[in-house]
């Protein structure tokens, strides 16, 4: 199995490419590219994402027809792609960080600030925080609910369509941090920086 | 609910911990890719290194620290010391870290927290300040590991670091530090409640009790601990143990 995360210069993926080359270890062939052909041909994607939304996107559009490959791998073909933190958020229609921005436009919805209740709630929203899970998702195989996961963000993925979220966490309100829609994955939290429970999410992911 | 998280902090300096564990399970204390790895074992809810190297040509070896720790750990790893321009930052994340943590850089130009939280994202940068008593409800930042006194208000720094993009604010007491009697509470409130950020609070602890003071009394998100746990009086479960005996949320 061929998988690729995506390095699209932007932000820091170092410990993604960590965590996912200790599972993938003699299992799968892991690539950390922008090569349009070899996305092409990738079994899965792991589409990272730090920063803005803004800047994410900016340095997505950058890369010549890597949208349009992205597009078609995740929505035409359906084959298995995992947004991380701004990675997820990006399937999005529309954010608010920095600018107003468009998104992939993936699954309906907006990427708004968390809401801190005038300053009640810190923000950036950074550390462990539990998950609830909302529904059965194929990446939370053998992961208990209530399990803790790593978090660092100030802005959340407000999603029309409430059943494609599969986790929430609680911080001011329930915030989306995991979705599920048929081959399109997402986690608003780190599971490259949440421990052995992370990297299990990960291993869920691979072996799909 | 968000947990608050106990970080242990080691020292290195020209690649080697200074002030190091001595943990029989340890095949070589000085380690600090080892050392760090037994933290993240035991439940550690991040990880900070602080390089103390004084050499600007030793700073090859803090890189391949991270690089190594990198690829056994997988909670955050945060590194201080010597962060001084852009590149610093890259070559530390590319590396593997998840956060700098900024200091006399900070002071000297604020302008640098701004183009580098701009640059690489608030989440991954973190001002460390060193704060000291001078009056009543009065104190002012230190730079350079504490030697230099800049007359700067520590309040007003912190908002100031917030304005420009900080992440989290690693507050250290140069009061505290080093004394284990327990964080400046009064520092750590005055600057909890001035700052939107998280707060880590940092310097004197020498009890469970401390962590718990600088929690609940102190409003800080996070425990930063050196030598409590490098000398094995206290393994970060007991910490957490505790802590959740006296009803503060801890991810166990």
């Amino acid at each position: 199995m061929n998988v690729t995360i995506v390095d699209y210069q932007s932000g820091n993926i170092s410990s993604v490419i960590n965590s996912f080359t200790e599972i993938a270890k003699g299992k799968v062939n892991l690539e950390v590219t922008s090569d349009i052909k070899k996305i092409k041909f990738s079994d899965k994607i792991v589409l990272p994402g730090q920063g803005s939304f803004k800047s994410c996107l900016d340095s997505l559009n950058n890369i010549n027809g890597l949208v349009d490959t992205l597009k078609e791998f995740a929505i035409t073909n359906k084959k298995p792609l995992l947004g991380i933190c701004v990675g997820l958020q990006m399937f999005a229609d529309i954010g608010y960080e920095e600018a107003e921005t468009k998104g992939l436009g993936w699954i309906s919805g907006k990427v708004s600030k968390i809401d801190n209740q005038k300053g009640k709630f810190k923000l950036p929203h950074i550390g462990w925080n539990e998950i609830e899970i909302q529904k059965k998702s194929k990446i939370f195989k053998d992961i208990k609910n209530k399990s803790h996961m790593y978090f660092v963000h100030s802005y959340e993925f407000i999603p029309e369509d409430k059943s494609i979220i599969s986790a929430t966490t609680d911080y001011s309100s329930k915030i989306v941090c995991a979705v599920e829609k048929d081959n399109l994955f997402g986690t608003q939290f780190h599971p490259e920086k949440s421990d052995k429970i992370g990297l299990k999410v990960i291993d869920n992911f691979l072996k799909l | 609910m968000l947990k608050n998280r106990i970080i242990p902090c080691l020292d290195v300096k020209d690649g080697r911990v200074v002030k190091g564990i001595n943990f029989v399970e340890l095949k070589d204390a000085g380690d600090p890719v080892e050392q760090a790895k037994l933290y993240s074992d035991s439940g550690a809810d991040e990880i900070c290194f602080l390089d103390i190297t004084a050499s600007n040509e030793n700073r090859e070896t803090i890189i391949e620290i991270i690089r190594k720790t990198a690829k056994k750990c997988f909670v955050p790893l945060t590194v201080g010391g010597g962060v001084r321009t852009i590149q610093n930052i890259t070559d530390l994340l590319l590396a593997g870290a998840d956060k700098v943590s900024i200091n006399t850089a900070a002071v000297k130009n604020i302008d640098f927290v701004k183009e580098a939280s701009k640059k690489f994202g608030s989440q991954c940068i973190v001002v460390a300040i060193d704060a000291k008593k001078v009056s009543e409800n009065k104190w002012v930042v230190f730079t350079h590991g504490g030697r230099n006194k800049t007359g700067i208000d520590a309040v007003e720094f912190a908002k100031k670091v917030e304005e420009n993009g900080a992440g989290e604010i690693l507050l250290t007491s140069m009061d505290k530090d080093g004394t284990k009697s327990g964080y400046d509470i009064d520092l750590l409130k005055t600057i909890t409640n001035s700052t939107n950020i998280p707060v880590i609070a940092s310097g004197g602890v020498g009890t469970l009790d401390h962590l718990y003071d600088g929690i609940v009394k102190g409003g800080a998100s996070a425990v930063l601990a050196a030598s409590i746990f490098h000398y094995g009086e206290y393994k970060i479960k007991d910490a957490k143990e505790y802590l959740n005996s006296k009803n503060v949320s801890v991810r166990l």
